[in-house]
This record gives structure tokens, sequence and C-alpha cells, in this order.
């Protein structure tokens, strides 16, 4: 075989593949929203679910998914840049980093229902948090941790070894390098972490099954008071989201219309990531743009 | 590879004041010596070239004098900055790296405009006189010549810069910080011939402010802009006189081999 045929052959390969990875999520996107966006409406956004009646809405639901993503990643993005910084350019090369590497490489393995079912027994029985949003936020926080941290120790050290030698000559201590120059250079990186992240938070089911809790207490949206047990900010009140719903509804829903209100509901948390995902991407572009000054 | 007697030298020692004086510096990565025992005196106000093969240890030689081998290798020796040892351990690294600056081999400006490039180290020394940082900005990019070229642009991001350019920058964000020795660490070695030119006629006008030691490659251009020339050998300061001597009339032979070409 000449070399022109075989590389017709890879490419032609090569090429099948990507329709394949191309036609299942457009096969699988496609499905999803063409069942589910007929059923959304205005009063679906914003009605309250109903327990057995038909026309109930997503509305705590949805809000509910926002604010846990929310916690969790105030929760977990400081840890895990500092956890990312310390790894991408302080620690030393030795066993012992070796083994924090692969620990946090193990723990990104871990099932989510393994980290459901730990949460559920530390904070909601333990420490008696109760379902709640904050158990589930930890949960969470445990579950994105490892690959949180590890984008963003990657995402710092393909910044060029150059840039720190820069700051160093300049009279810069290693700090003020990482904080002013290394970390606006990795900051594409680093957004990229963040999104892949709250993906997995805002899909995530089975951990805050055993954490946040399945039910969704009627809140009022006009009280801003977190400690009030009424309120929406309230963070100790049980808080069913999008993705437990959806799950609740196939496996338990006793609504008639429990198939097209998951339907819709299944639309709705793809259209919010999306909207997540460009959100983030274009204020990281603004951001860094503005700090790089690069057009 | 011929084998040279390492002890044959001949170092002398400039009757100008100097900039920098390094007594029996040694450095080792573990167990692995190095750069042996090298005593070199670098007047002020003058370029000094060191020159020599790769993994001569001329680059290491020169890292140890604004501490840039700290954590990687270990250092011995004095290494004396107005009467000062700035290889002790107790020195503030970060204000002997004002004093001495660096400038590497390939062009590293930061990912910022180009004002902030030049800026930034200045505003995290405390210095927040808007018309001083200005002042600063415009002196030092008139300095490398880079002035006319991108005065319209300071706000626009240097890694869109030509890399003789951007290597310009970086000598210019080294003396930004108005240091007394400037370190120059292969910067040509990245650039076409045209930069290079461009280059080195930029630093024959710093040595009129500055101290430089540049560690080139490139034996013509040692011999175009030096004052001083110190030939290395495998760790060891073979030769160290006025570059003219080097190059016309070297006394040991090992350096007279690597300047006609015959060395290896």
């Amino acid at each position: 075989m000449n070399p022109k045929r075989s590389n017709q052959i890879a490419t032609g390969t090569i090429f099948g593949l990507v329709v394949i990875v191309v036609l299942i999520l457009i096969g699988l996107i496609g499905y999803i929203l063409f069942n589910g966006v007929p059923n959304i409406s205005w009063h679906f956004i914003t009605a309250e679910a109903q327990a057995f009646s038909a026309g109930g809405g997503i509305r705590d639901q949805l809000f509910n998914s926002l604010y846990l993503l929310i916690l969790t990643l105030l929760i977990s993005f400081p840890i895990a840049l500092g956890a990312g910084i310390y790894l991408s350019e302080y620690a030393s090369d030795n066993w012992i980093t070796n083994v924090i590497r692969t620990m946090i490489e193990v723990l990104s393995s871990l099932p989510s229902v393994v980290v459901g079912l730990f949460g559920y027994l530390l904070f909601v029985i333990k420490f008696g948090f109760g379902f709640s949003i904050l158990a589930g936020a930890i949960a969470l926080t445990f579950f994105n941790l490892p690959l949180l941290t590890r984008q963003i120790e990657e995402s710092l050290r393909t910044v060029p070894n150059l840039q720190r030698e820069a700051g160093m000559s300049l009279g810069l201590s290693s700090w003020k390098t990482v904080t002013g120059i290394i970390l606006p250079a990795a900051l594409p990186g680093i957004i990229t972490g963040i999104i892949l992240c709250a993906g997995r938070v805002f899909g995530e089911a089975a951990a805050l099954i055993y954490t946040a809790g399945q039910s969704a207490p009627v809140v009022d949206y006009l009280n801003f008071n977190p400690l009030s047990p009424t309120s929406f900010l309230n963070p100790m009140r049980p808080a069913e989201t999008l993705a437990v719903h959806i799950w609740k509804l196939n496996t338990e829903g006793v609504t008639p219309d429990a198939h097209q209100i998951s339907s819709g509901a299944s639309a709705v948390l793809i259209i919010v990531i999306l909207i997540f995902n460009l959100g983030a991407r274009a204020l990281g572009s603004y951001t860094y743009r503005k700090m790089t000054a690069t057009k | 590879m011929k084998n040279y007697n390492l002890d044959e030298t001949y170092i002398i020692n400039p009757q100008e004041e100097s900039a920098l004086s390094a007594k029996q510096v040694t450095v080792s990565y573990g167990t692995n010596h190095v750069i042996h025992a090298a005593d070199l005196n670098f007047p002020r106000y003058k370029i000094t070239s060191l020159i020599g093969a790769s993994g001569s240890g001329k680059s290491t030689y020169l890292r140890c004098f604004n501490r840039m081998n700290d954590k990687i290798a270990t250092v011995g020796g004095q290494i004396m900055y107005r009467d000062t040892d700035i290889n002790n351990p107790k020195i503030n690294v970060y204000e002997l790296r004002r004093h001495i600056g660096m400038v590497f081999q390939r062009p590293n400006p930061f990912a910022k405009s180009i004002r902030e490039n030049l800026t930034f180290a200045l505003k995290k020394n405390g210095m927040t006189d808007k018309n001083e940082l200005e002042m600063r900005l415009e002196t030092s990019l008139k300095g490398v010549a880079l002035w006319d070229e991108v005065k319209d642009k300071l706000d626009q991001s240097a890694l869109a810069l030509s890399g003789g350019q951007a290597q310009r920058l970086c000598i210019a964000r080294s003396i930004a910080m108005q240091p007394d020795i400037l370190l120059l660490d292969e910067p040509a070695s990245a650039l076409d011939p045209i930069s290079t030119a461009k280059l080195e006629e930029t630093l024959k006008t710093l040595s009129d402010q500055f101290s430089i030691i540049i560690v080139t490659h490139n034996m013509q251009q040692a011999s175009r802009i030096s004052d001083y020339t110190a030939f290395l050998h495998m760790g060891h300061v073979i030769e160290y006189d006025e570059t003219e001597n080097v190059f016309t009339n070297p006394h040991v032979r090992a350096t007279e081999d690597y300047i006609s070409g015959n060395f290896g």
C-alpha cells in the first residue's frame, strides 16, 4: 500500500469517527430539545411543581439548581484554586506530591452515589444539617474538587516557565508573579474548568438525592434573609434540583403529565447549561482581554 | 574532544572600577560540579562577554549574579557587589534583582499590554505616581530604541510584537527598574540578523549607563560589542582579557582553538 493510499484511509477513518461523535451528540440533544421545547412555557418555568395534578412547573427546582451551583462554586473554587496553585507553583517534585496527585485522581473517579452516601452520613446525619442545600453543596464540592484542582493546576502549568523567570528577574516574589502574571495568563483554562464543573453540578442527581433531598419546600422569593426558614436563600432548607426532579418524575411521578414535565425540564436543563457555558466563556474572554490587552 | 589543561589559564584584573566581582564561585547540582572556582572582576559601564561552547557553564555562571540559581543549584564562593556579598543567603534577593536585572534567551514579554509590561513590576514595588510611571515607560522604551515603533500602541498586547521588538521590550522592562547591572543570557540567539544588529546597537548605547554582562554563542557578536571577554570551558574560566586581545592574541591554547574554530 503506498503512503498516499494509507494516508487517505487514515484520514477517512478519523473523519468517520468524528462523524459518529457528532451524530450521537446531535441525536441526543436534538431528541431532548425536540421532545422538551414544546412543553416549555412561561407558566412552566414560573409555576410551582404539583405532586398529584397536571400543570405543574419547575420554578423551585430551577432556582435550587442555580443556587446549589453558585454555593458549590463558592466553596470549591477557592479551595481548588489554592490547591492548584500549590501543586503547580510551590510543590516540590517528590513522592509526597505524587501521592497527593494520585489521591486526587482516585477521588475524581469516585462514583457520585458514594459521595452522596458519604455526605448523607457525615453532614445530614452526623453533623445534623438535615437534607439541605449546604450538605448538597459540600458533597458536590468533594465531587468537584479533584477535577477542578487538576484543571487549574494544568492550566497554570501551561504558562511557560519563562514568564516566571521574567517575574523573578524583576525582583517580584513568587506570590506576586503567580497572582499578577501567571494567573491572568492561565485564565482561559481555569474558566474551562469552572464550566466543566458547573455542568457536572447542574446535571448531578445521585449525590444530591441523599444530601440536598428530594423535596422542594415552598419558599418566599421576596424574603432575602438567608437565616429565615422560609427564605429562598436559606442554605439549610432541603432543595430538590432539576436533575433530581427529572429522576423522581421518571421513577415515582404520579402526576398525569409526568412525562411532559420531565421532557420539558430536561430541555430547560440543557438550555441553562448552554447559557451558563456561553456566559462564562464570554465573561472569561472579556476579563482575559482586559487583563492581557489582547484583541 | 581534545583534552585541555584546565589549570592553564590567563586572567587579567581590569583596572577600571569594578561593578561586580566573583570570587571562588562554584556551582553544583548535588554532587555534580559544573562551575569550578571562577574568579572574575567585571568593570563598571563596560560590556563583558562570556563565551564558550554549549555546556561550558556560561549561562549557569551568569545566573549566579542575580541568584537565579536559587532552589536549582548550590552556589558557593563570594560575589561582591558594592562591598556586599550577594551570594549570602541572608541577602534580600528581591531587592538584589532590582539592582541586577536579567534578560533571557527567548523574548518573554508578559501576556499584558506594552505599557503594563514595563510598569507592572514598578507598580508592584510600590510606585504609584502616574507621571513617574509614564516617564519611566518613555525613557526605557527610548533607551532601547523602541519608542517610535510602539508609542501609538502602548495599550496593545506585547505578544503581538516581533521577536526583535519583544526582546528589546524585555530589555526595556529590565532597565525600567533602573538597575546597575544588566545580565543578558544569549539575548540575540532567537533573532534574525537585522534585529540582532539593532539589539547590539542598543546594548552599545546602554553601556553608558549600565554595566552589561552578556552570554553569547556568537563570537562575532562578542568581538563587535564587548570590551572584555571571558572564555569558559567545562566550568572553568580559561581566559579573561580585553576583547581585542582575546580575539587577536589569545594566551591559552584552548581559547585559540575555540576562536579559530579548531575546537573539539
